[in-house]
């Protein structure tokens, strides 16, 4: 179900492939009348994304819909979300809609000047011939790229 | 029941992160180009978020040891005067120029970044998650303000002046970083805060580094951290510019209180 929820700043993914669904709980009714709770736990991408108050707004929107009415969400920030959670259907996904997806292997943020990551692949021409524009995109989870091939300009779902 | 210099001390870290967040959403749409604008409102965004993270915490202990009024992250933001609260003086500093805006950023960025990383480990575990994550987003801060403090630094002669100017104006703001105050000294003893002073030789030699490649060791930067001597904002006693900033951020809440859209 919650597969139909989608990330509202990147509708291509929904909250599943995202990996930020960390575990979801039936918490018995504690008087016995059968009204269980069901508890779901999610962790946010990055500390202030704005999408978090949405998103959890549709899960709770969505439940209701199929008779769910007691719902619990919990945030937990530990361990913090990171890129590994993504689903590799999510990371075709992102690469068909034009985002360069995480690399498979993970390379944290270093605090090394001038350093570059290693190459992103263009989304579109799949060149590795690519600069880093900026640090940071028009999202906190990406970072801007211009491919020196193909031309074009692309957001890159950025290690974390 | 959480004791007094617990809730203080969740909400100099929180102060520090809004304070901050806000000195640098006042770039956004004001940014020298476009990407830059960008990279500063999402530290914005990074910063406000990690702000919301330890209010709520702060409003958490509050309440549990029995606040006369119901206390929330919003009450703590915008309800609170100069004089409460309990960031840095280095992160009240008006925006300045654009230089002014990055050395700001690269001093609290290292600050943080060393000081987060200690805090992973503390007793009270919210506190750890919060650092945790953050220390990740920092990491990104603190690079991009570093790679920025060397390439105007040792630029144009324009831009080496201002940062120049930039050092003799925040230098003196540094020291408190690494200074205890009160409801720190009561909580490192337990594992709950981190001893700032552990984290002093490591900013110096981050700095120490970013500065000699941006030729800037000729600047105000000295060896030790200054000490500005009237006042310390970790204690509460602020410069003139938090009253400008909070009279701003605050005014909505303050005209309409509690009013929600």
């Amino acid at each position: 179900m919650l597969a139909e929820i989608n990330d509202p700043e990147v509708p291509v993914l929904s909250v599943v492939d995202l990996g930020i669904i960390r575990d979801i709980r039936i918490n018995p009714d504690p008087t016995g009348a059968g009204r269980d709770e069901v508890e779901i736990v999610i962790t946010p991408t990055y500390n202030g994304c704005p999408a978090m108050d949405t998103i959890r707004m549709n899960i709770r929107m969505m439940m209701l819909a199929r008779g769910y009415a007691n719902v619990k969400l919990t945030t937990v920030l530990s361990p913090a979300w990171t890129t590994d959670w993504m689903s590799e259907k999510g990371k075709e996904k992102l690469l068909e809609y034009g985002i360069a997806p995480p690399l498979p292997v993970q390379q944290v943020c270093h605090p090394g000047l001038f350093r570059m990551e290693e190459a992103i692949p263009c989304p579109r021409c799949r060149s590795y011939h690519t600069e880093r524009i900026s640090e940071f995109g028009s999202t906190a989870c990406k970072a801007l790229y211009r491919c020196k091939d193909c031309g074009e300009p692309f957001d890159y779902f950025k290690c974390h | 029941m959480a004791a007094p210099s617990h809730i203080e001390y969740s909400l100099f870290l929180a102060d520090n992160a809004l304070i901050l967040g806000h000195r640098n959403s006042e770039w956004t749409g004001h940014g020298p180009i476009l990407e830059q604008d960008i990279a500063l409102s999402n530290i914005a965004l990074d910063l406000i978020g990690q702000a919301r993270w330890l209010y709520q915490h702060a409003a958490r202990l509050c309440n549990e040891s029995g606040a006369a009024t119901r206390v929330t992250e919003d009450s703590l933001a915008y309800g609170r005067d100069s004089w409460d609260f309990r960031n840095c003086l280095l992160v009240e500093q008006a925006n300045g120029d654009w230089g002014k805006t990055i050395l700001r950023q690269f001093l609290f960025s290292a600050w943080q970044y060393y000081y987060f990383g200690a805090l992973r480990w503390s007793r009270d575990g919210d506190l750890a998650a919060v650092a945790e994550k953050s220390v990740k987003e920092v990491t990104y801060h603190l690079r991009w303000s570093s790679e920025w403090v060397i390439r105007l630094g040792d630029g144009t002669a324009e831009s080496h002046e201002r940062m120049v100017r930039a050092v003799d104006q925040l230098w003196r703001f540094t020291g408190e970083l690494f200074v205890p105050a009160p409801y720190e000294l009561d909580l490192i003893s337990s594992g709950i805060a981190v001893d700032p002073a552990s984290v002093k030789d490591q900013w110096m030699q981050k700095v120490g580094e970013v500065f000699t490649e941006a030729q800037l060791t000729a600047s105000a930067f000295s060896a030790t951290p200054a000490i500005y001597p009237a006042g310390g904002g970790k204690k509460g006693v602020h410069t003139e510019q938090l009253g400008y900033l909070l009279a701003e951020m605050q005014f909505l809440q303050r005209a309409y209180p509690n009013c929600e859209w």
